[in-house]
């Protein structure tokens, strides 16, 4: 199960560092405290620098970094001015910032849930019924939207959810008319679609994470509880959705990260239209940084958008924890 | 204040690995102090473009630092020209897109390798933070004051910030124009033979056209090209009411609102066309690009653009373009449009800016260049009054673009655009609101309020 922490996604990381850092400080003290162990203490504390230090340059100071504009009022170039907690509440007057927020969590039904719940579906029946090449065709075409670049993805959904596109070309020739729109162009059904390239960017990913959990599930479980008399289904809910609860807590955080903080996706599909109706945090602080020159405000949205994200992931990283 | 502000955080940056980050925040604090350094812009050609000679390349090699956008031929052309008749002049070109541009020019003007010459998208802030050279001393020297006077007063900014009239701080290396291009065929089906005189006679046409089962106007809305019903709504504007507030607006002028009852009635004519069916109905999706392809195929009777597409038009449709000029409400009025430079202006800092200005000047007036500025931009090359226009190929719709120049000039109708108003104006109020219009969520009145509203927001900044 370790294997998969390799995976984990970065917000968790300096967690995970800490503590087994201060673990391992705290028992070197306790049991060792002789001086050559310090010494290979500092000598392994040396061999982490360079990436502590990229880790420090890239992630850490960008942050910290972040947070601080977020505090001015500032155009990138000319003089700073303190504005405190302003920037914060211009994000919670201005209802077309808001909205952004409220897109987002309408976007996590789409990135994550249903990626979820259909890649433990797919993965489960990859395992019990086409375990040989059909199997890994079936994944490799499941997992190839992670290969393909997503601006090139984007273009080409793009061309296909058109009013002349093929979607609607499929639909006309089995008579449904009657729904053929401009799926990116219309109101209600923006969001909707730039949530089925979601769903097709982020099933592959899900389904391989999750399959390489079924495998290491012990079979013999499978096996008695089919002399039980046990049905795909009740196999499913009894042993495969329990034993795979830390890979799913992994995709679920990767995924609601993925619609929270998306930006990609949306950018290069509707790129936030028609009239907001698609607009998420992540174009909005692209516009207000870089069209605006409102780093304060794009800075101060892009912290409000990251405690979000923790408030929502946190949960789900207990919950995924307390198997034992 | 930063003192509190450091003490507040102290405990976050207790974290030893910061230290080498120090670097980089360093340099980040610099910049503003740099672009203070940068003398008040008035004063810097003083010393560079004395007045008593005018300004030159001199003989010596010199080498010019440009930023050029990408995919658009025109100063390169120029520029390779350039060089062919001042063999002392080489070029250092670095291109971007037009949207990276947007975001790069604060930097790059205020860094420390200045451009000698730069495509500005905006120039209103970066003339107010000193970062731009002020023109004024050239326009002197070189006699620019003399030429018609629209073609300057989009590159001026006076003291208060507000464009349209103050010091020079760009110059246009053509003047595109806006308005209305036709499919001849498709014109002539609906018994057009001779572009309409007022806006009914116009919308007589698209009535017609409808009723004959034809695409009306062929228009482009997807917010990822930026909502083209902007260009329509503004020609609706300019037809019914003034075309001098609307350049208030667009220029910032305190006070200046486009919430004014000639507008309403301008974006209630766009309301009607909307729900008639005038557009294509996936208009909210459709991407630039998009449009002129389809216009190309045969989509659409009329569409609203610019002359920069007149090659394109000329590819898809040879001989069966035309243009005119949007029809003004009442028979006889000056019909307007969006005429905008193709701006380019000098860093306050750079180093040769006495060529670059020099430059500036050979693209108007040089005829060599001026026929590339025809040939490849396809827009008014501008220029002295009296200069001379090179000719066109037959059959290209550039000769009516060019005549449609013309006739802009006599009138003096020329307009920038509304999406040009502030930098995010377009992104955050005309295509969200148009596109609301579209799918029937915002009605004339509320399209025009709710952009007014946009606009006051961004300027309280």
């Amino acid at each position: 199960m370790n294997e998969s922490r390799v995976t984990m996604p970065v917000i968790t990381k300096p967690t995970n560092t800490a503590d087994n850092g201060t673990e391992a400080t705290t028992l070197t003290r306790r049991l060792l405290p002789n001086k050559k162990d310090r010494r290979g203490a500092i000598i392994g504390w040396l061999f982490t620098m360079p990436a502590l230090v990229m880790y420090a340059a890239f992630v850490i100071l960008p942050l910290l970094l972040s947070i601080y504009y977020s505090f001015f009022r500032w155009n990138g170039i000319g003089p700073m001015t303190w504005v405190g907690l302003k920037n914060y509440l211009t994000i919670l007057e201005v209802p077309n910032l808001l909205m952004t927020i409220v897109n987002a969590f309408k976007l996590v039904l789409f990135f994550s849930f249903i990626p979820v719940i259909l890649g433990l579906i797919v993965a489960s029946i990859i395992h019990r019924i086409a375990p040989g090449r059909f199997g890994s065709i079936t994944r490799t075409i499941l997992f190839l939207p992670q290969v393909i670049p997503l601006v090139a993805a984007g273009i080409i959904w793009g061309w296909l959810l058109a009013l002349p596109g093929l979607v609607n070309q499929i639909l006309e020739s089995v008579g449904l008319e009657t729904i053929v729109r401009a799926w990116l162009g219309d109101f209600d059904w923006a969001l909707p679609a730039v949530g089925l390239i979601g769903i097709w960017v982020l099933l592959g990913f899900c389904t391989v994470l999750l399959l390489t959990g079924i495998t290491k599930i012990d079979p013999a479980l499978y096996e008695s509880a089919r002399i039980d008399g046990a049905n795909w289904f009740e196999e499913f809910i009894s042993i495969t959705v329990p034993l795979l609860r830390y890979e799913i807590g992994v995709c679920l955080t990767v995924t609601v990260i993925n619609a929270l903080a998306a930006f990609d996706i949306v950018y290069v599909s509707t790129a936030g239209g028609p009239g907001n109706s698609t607009a998420v945090p992540g174009i909005q602080i692209y516009i207000l940084a870089f069209t605006e020159q409102r780093i304060g405000l794009a800075s101060a949205l892009a912290v409000l958008l990251m405690i979000l994200v923790l408030v929502v992931i946190l949960p789900i990283q207990r919950l995924s924890r307390e198997v034992k | 204040m930063k003192k509190n502000f450091l003490h507040l955080f102290g405990l976050l940056l207790v974290s030893g690995l910061v230290l080498i980050a120090c670097a980089p925040q360093a340099a980040v604090e610099e910049a503003p102090a740099a672009a203070e350094e940068a003398a008040p812009a008035e004063e810097a050609p003083a010393e560079e473009a004395p007045a008593d000679t005018t300004p030159s390349c001199g003989t010596e090699p010199v080498v010019l630092n440009a930023y050029f956008e990408t995919g658009f031929d025109l100063p390169f052309k120029l520029a390779e020209e350039f060089t062919k008749q001042y063999p002392n002049v080489t070029w250092d070109i670095k291109q971007d897109q037009f949207a990276n541009l947007i975001n790069e020019t604060p930097r790059l003007l205020s860094g420390d390798n200045p451009p000698d010459l730069i495509r500005l998208p905006t120039m209103v802030s970066f003339a107010k933070q000193g970062l731009l050279m002020n023109l004024d001393e050239y326009a002197a020297a070189f006699g620019w004051d003399e030429w018609p006077v629209p073609q300057l007063s989009q590159n001026r900014v006076g003291a208060d910030g507000v464009r349209g009239s103050g010091s020079l701080y760009a110059m246009g290396l053509n003047y595109s124009l806006t308005g209305i291009f036709y499919n001849k065929e498709q014109a002539a089906q609906i018994g057009m033979t001779e572009p309409p005189a007022t806006l009914a006679e116009f919308e007589d046409l698209l009535a017609k056209a409808k009723a004959a089962g034809l695409l009306p106007i062929m228009q482009w809305g997807s917010a990822k090209s930026g909502m083209g019903l902007a260009f329509p709504l503004q020609a609706l504007m300019a037809s019914i009411g003034d075309s001098e507030p609307i350049n208030e607006w667009i220029f910032q002028k305190p006070g200046a609102t486009i919430d004014t009852p000639s507008n309403l009635e301008a974006a209630q004519h766009l309301e009607e066309w909307i729900k008639n069916g005038y557009f294509p109905p996936d208009i909210n999706a459709i991407e630039y690009t998009d449009a002129n392809a389809r216009f190309g195929k045969g989509e659409g009777v009329f569409i609203f653009n610019g002359d920069w597409q007149n090659a394109g038009y000329d590819t898809d449709m040879p001989g069966n373009v035309g243009f005119f000029l949007m029809p003004p409400a009442v028979e006889g009025g000056a019909p307007a449009a969006m005429s905008a430079p193709l701006t380019f202006g000098i860093a306050a800092k750079a180093k040769n800016a006495d060529c670059a200005a020099f430059f500036l000047n050979w693209v108007a007036s040089d005829p060599e260049a001026r026929k590339i500025d025809v040939a490849v931009g396809g827009s008014n090359p501008g220029g002295p009054a009296d200069a001379t226009m090179p000719a066109v190929a037959e059959g290209s719709v550039t000769n009516e673009t060019l005549a449609a120049g013309v006739v802009l000039g006599k009138t003096g109708s020329a307009m920038d655009f509304i999406a040009n108003a502030t930098s995010a104006i377009f992104a955050q109020g005309w295509t969200p609101e148009l596109q609301k219009m579209v799918a029937g969520e915002q009605d004339a009145a509320g399209l025009l309020k709710a952009v007014q509203e946009e606009y006051l927001r961004e300027l309280a900044e």
